[in-house]
């Protein structure tokens, strides 16, 4: 009796114990990663990658029932760490990788602009790269500068560390810094919702998500338009990049070669991207 | 072992695991931040207000000043509102509207803190830079939200001392002569003093902590603010705004980041619990 008694008490705690245990390995990143059974594949990354690889996993996830796809943000060196360490199927980034990252393996999605937004009752119409360099080191400040209305420009930049930021700085500032005074922001959608607000504001995203809301400025007289794009005679160009430790294989390989694949190609163009192919 | 005993031990060690948690994290951030600290040093790490993380410029003052900044404001505002607020409710009002109001007060503490941000990015924000200048993301917006945000604390830490001061104290003073508001100001509210003070400094310690509310109405630049309408970041959201990205030294300094938010809370709440001993 005692004994069954214990048994049974041992039997319950060692139950929570691996409810518990089971939890663990849930609680950072994509369950599983590589492991994971061969029906789901975990995604993560830029979040500026985010919302299309979200869009692709669906469609493909719809083609393919019993498919499973996860898709993360946590910014493009999260997702590249995670690619690194198996954590996730593919890392998803928005910047170049550097010389420590490269022993990972590539694929190139999407060509995607980076356009500098203002509000929509704002005439500028065209920045120099160089004045752009300048508003952003902080030494033009206000309108007045760039024949305007005299009015402080609120300026808005991202965060440190995010992809859209890297690849702005890369192309724009050199080696210079941003000043301390601009507003900063954490995501795409962010910065268009106080530029779409403030008259004044001038920020950069992704030109995927450029919409009516907010106005691009073309750069050097070249918008950032789909052609403009591809053709890359505008200035300010990145890829979008997927990232694996080893070269996809299986499922994996098989949805790298959906998005590569024509209809794929032509989601990305129908959410605002430039196709590679 | 009989079952008393056994559920006993059992709780022991769940209330164990709550304090080994503060410890675990206490050793955490000091082990992950320490370093950093050692390696700009002390003086500059706090006093410099150049941060520029990914080209090793480390220097959180100006963050420090924003945080304590925007404590203030919303001290400022948050303070007398919930003071009052908490006397109406402790000493003038009726017991039915009591009833009635101090749940609805309570609410307010339940209310996610990324509905108050927002509100205020919908609301506030915009209310700022239309009739008020500037980019409306500023030190203002960031005050008058925390300043709501911390009334649930302040006022129902307050009635709780105003209500522990005996009906005798007001009595003797209603019978001397005085008015029901000169016995109030001059015999309630000096003995609920060290309540009071305990509710502020409390209400202090959730205004500095808030994190999400802050990010999206502060505006985030890294620079001292010369007025309130300019954009300021806290201690807390530059922790939040960076964190997901941050490797090596940059993370550690997140996390140094987060060393000097646990002293300035400690001391807070040290202070808090000592002026409440004193009594």
């Amino acid at each position: 009796m005692g004994f069954s008694r214990r048994s049974g008490r041992l039997l319950r705690w060692g139950s929570l114990l691996l409810l518990l245990l089971g939890f663990l390995p849930g609680l950072g990143g994509c369950k599983g990663g590589d492991q994971a059974g061969s029906h789901s594949l975990c995604i993560a990354g830029s979040t500026s990658v985010q919302p299309f690889a979200e869009k692709l996993s669906e469609v493909y996830m719809q083609q393919h029932p019993g498919m499973r796809i996860d898709v993360q943000g946590g910014g493009s060196s999260a997702g590249i760490f995670a690619a690194q360490q198996g954590a996730a199927n593919l890392g998803a980034s928005s910047r170049e990788l550097v010389a420590a990252e490269k022993k990972l393996h590539e694929i190139a999605i999407a060509w995607d602009g980076i356009a500098v937004v203002v509000h929509p009752s704002n005439p500028l119409n065209n920045l120099s790269l160089e004045q752009l360099r300048q508003l952003f080191q902080g030494k033009i400040t206000d309108w007045r500068d760039l024949g305007l209305a005299p009015h402080t420009i609120d300026l808005i930049t991202r965060e440190e560390g995010s992809g859209t930021r890297e690849a702005f700085e890369h192309m724009v500032m050199g080696k210079t810094e941003f000043t301390p005074s601009a507003l900063v922001q954490d995501s795409n959608g962010a910065v268009r919702e106080i530029v779409a607000g403030d008259p004044y504001s001038l920020g950069y995203i992704s030109a995927g998500l450029v919409d009516e809301r907010v106005k691009a400025v073309a750069i050097d007289r070249v918008l950032p338009t789909r052609e403009n794009i591809k053709k890359q005679s505008y200035k300010l160009v990145r890829r979008f990049l997927l990232v694996s430790r080893v070269p996809p294989a299986g499922e994996c390989k098989a949805f790298v070669d959906f998005i590569l694949s024509p209809p794929g190609q032509q989601l990305l163009e129908a959410e605002g991207l430039v196709g590679v192919k | 072992m009989d079952k008393g005993k056994f559920v006993e031990r059992v709780l022991f060690l769940l209330a164990l695991s709550s304090i080994s948690s503060l410890v675990i994290i206490t050793i955490f951030i000091f082990e992950e931040g320490l370093p950093l600290i050692m390696h700009t040093g002390l003086k500059d790490f706090i006093f410099s207000t150049h941060w520029a993380p990914t080209k090793g410029f480390f220097g959180i003052g100006a963050m420090i000043v924003s945080s304590l900044l925007v404590t203030l404001g919303a001290m400022v505002l948050g303070v007398p509102l919930g003071l009052a607020c908490a006397i109406v409710l402790a000493e003038f009002c009726s017991e039915r509207v009591r009833r009635l109001l101090k749940p609805t007060l309570e609410l307010l503490a339940g209310i996610p803190s990324v509905v108050y941000g927002f509100l205020g990015v919908i609301w506030l924000v915009p209310l700022i830079r239309d009739h008020l200048g500037g980019p409306g993301l500023s030190l203002l917006a960031a005050s008058v939200i925390l300043g709501i945000m911390i009334l649930p604390t302040v006022i129902s830490i307050s009635i709780d001392a105003l209500t522990a001061v005996p009906d005798v104290y007001r009595d003797g003073s209603i019978a001397l002569g005085a008015t029901e508001w000169q016995t109030v100001r001059r015999v309630v509210l000096p003995a609920a003093s060290s309540g009071i003070i305990t509710a502020v400094i409390l209400g202090m310690g959730r205004a500095i902590g808030e994190t999400m509310a802050v990010i999206m109405v502060a505006g985030n630049a890294i620079k001292l603010p010369s007025s309130v309408l300019e954009p300021v970041r806290t201690l807390t959201s530059n922790i939040a705004l960076e964190l997901g990205y941050a490797a090596g030294r940059h993370r550690e300094a997140l996390f140094a980041t987060g060393i000097v938010l646990f002293v300035i809370i400690m001391v807070l709440n040290l202070s808090a619990t000592l002026i409440a001993r004193r009594r």
